[in-house]
């Protein structure tokens, strides 16, 4: 219980959150490097997912990519990056790092969530007459909404840990903390990083999991429709961290 | 690279690939991936030790499921440096801090997969063994665990992989195994050590999971014969109607 009073001590020191080492900074290096390290891999991750998706083409590659990561170690890749030419550059390392690992999970959710999006509610649009745009924005997307946000999430915790390691190479954010306390035998430092980096973990999944619901595009639909179309559409939704083969996410870090 | 015996040797040039490291740090490189092979065997062992019990519990009563299920997730969301930092003042500077981490992490893998596979045994399976007067241990243990092993293999596979990766950060309390090297290497920028130590983590992941998915086979030799697609989607069914 002593450390817990320690930690407590230190959170409510206000020396600590002041300044370049303190937790405010430290705070807003992580959220930057987390945000901005998100945004990179959303955008090299989702146009392809939903193009290859739309085509119904490179799905070994999609879901492939996201067993190939699972046996790195995060922290080697964090290292070797930080020993290479790259490492002279700054925060290159890290964020390449937090990219490398943020893109296996939205590419394979979003491609699983286009291709699983239910074939009848598409070929019924394309009978309609929609065109291939109009069919990707107004029927597949809605319909892959609940895998592309599960593969955002697995990628937001992904990079959040990932951030927190970046520490370990000498970069920046909440783990520094942490690393610092170890440095120094400092127990109630350790503690008071840890639950820092813990709560804004869980922070950060909490707002996901609201964003998710409150963004859906079929909001109140999605479970009417589900109950009226039967049992095959259920197992269609299955959240995917939930299935044993689904593409759930694998930390490595 | 004996051929330059001349020149700078690898190590005085400090090369991403030397011969030589490996030859007088052998030792050092044994003892490192021993000790790694060493957490994350008692891991996920220990973790498998829990894990049925919790997926027992989660599957005899509908009000488990929920909590058992939401905090290993809640447990999974916590970055692995923080969780060790977390355990050290509980066990001091040991090696349980990292097992006891890695211990967590699996429980969220493993209990799923066995609750996945347990309920996939079919009804009328369960309905068969009853009715030939079978008592719940013996259902449990001669029918629905040999039915279910395919997907708790799956979920110890993942999860064997997932924690020998994870054992690396354990050297920030000098327990990390290969991770140890790693984190040396990166003190003193020694190429080879860390690409050294990094090539070999990602082999001992990759042979384990060979080894686990040969296990499986001799141990469930029926599900050869059977046809894989059929059974993965029912049981994605039947884990979606339980979950949802």
């Amino acid at each position: 219980m002593g450390a817990i009073a320690g930690a407590w001590q230190w959170l409510t020191t206000a020396a600590n959150w002041a300044g370049e080492k303190g937790a405010w900074h430290r705070l807003a290096e992580h959220l930057w490097l987390s945000g901005v390290c998100l945004a990179l891999a959303c955008l090299i991750a989702l146009p392809v997912a939903l193009w290859l998706g739309h085509l119904g083409k490179g799905g070994a590659l999609a879901v492939s990519l996201s067993n190939v990561g699972r046996a790195v170690p995060t922290f080697a890749v964090l290292v070797l990056l930080t020993l290479s030419p790259l490492g002279r550059h700054g925060d290159w390392p890290t964020v390449i790092a937090l990219v490398l690992f943020a893109v296996p999970p939205l590419l394979t959710n979003a491609y699983l969530g286009m291709r699983e999006a239910d074939r009848d509610v598409v070929e019924a649009a394309r009978g309609m007459g929609m065109s291939g745009p109009q069919l990707l924005l107004r029927v597949e997307i809605p319909l892959a909404y609940p895998l592309i946000m599960t593969g955002l999430r697995s990628a937001t915790v992904q990079v959040v840990a990932t951030a927190t390691l970046a520490a370990l190479a000498g970069g920046g954010g909440l783990g520094r903390i942490i690393t610092a306390g170890f440095g120094n035998y400092d127990t109630a430092q350790v503690v008071a990083g840890a639950l820092l980096v813990a709560v804004l973990a869980l922070a950060v999944e909490g707002t996901l999991v609201l964003a998710e619901r409150l963004l859906d595009p079929m909001r109140g639909r999605r479970r009417a429709a589900r109950s009226a179309s039967g049992p095959r559409t259920t197992s269609r939704r299955a959240p995917a961290r939930t299935d044993a083969s689904g593409p759930e996410l694998i930390r490595t870090d | 690279m004996s051929g330059h015996a001349a020149g700078p040797s690898c190590l005085e040039t400090n090369d991403w690939i030397c011969g030589e490291y490996l030859r007088t740090r052998s030792q050092e490189l044994t003892d490192a991936t021993v000790q790694h092979l060493g957490i994350t065997a008692v891991s996920v062992l220990i973790g498998l030790l829990i894990a049925f019990p919790l997926a027992l519990l989660a599957r005899s009563r509908r009000g488990a499921a929920g909590p058992v299920l939401g905090l290993t997730t809640v447990l999974y969301t916590v970055p692995s440096l923080a969780m060790f930092a977390l355990l050290t003042p509980v066990f001091g500077v040991s090696a349980a801090v990292v097992v006891t981490g890695l211990v967590l992490y699996s429980l969220t893998i493993l209990v799923r997969n066995i609750l996945a596979g347990l309920q996939a045994v079919p009804a009328e399976v369960r309905e068969a063994a009853r009715g030939m007067g079978y008592g719940p241990a013996r259902l449990l243990l001669e029918v629905e665990l040999p039915l279910a092993l395919p997907a708790l293999v799956a979920g110890v596979r993942i999860a064997t992989v997932s924690t020998v990766a994870m054992t690396t950060i354990g050297s920030v309390v000098g327990y990390g195994g290969l991770g140890n090297l790693i984190a040396s290497g990166m003190e003193g920028f020694f190429k080879a050590e860390v690409l050294t130590a990094s090539v070999l983590c990602v082999l001992l992941a990759l042979l384990a999971d060979l080894l686990l998915m040969l296990l499986q086979r001799l141990l469930t030799p029926w599900t050869r014969a059977q046809a894989r697609g059929a059974a993965r989607a029912r049981r994605g069914a039947r884990v979606a109607r339980a979950a949802g």
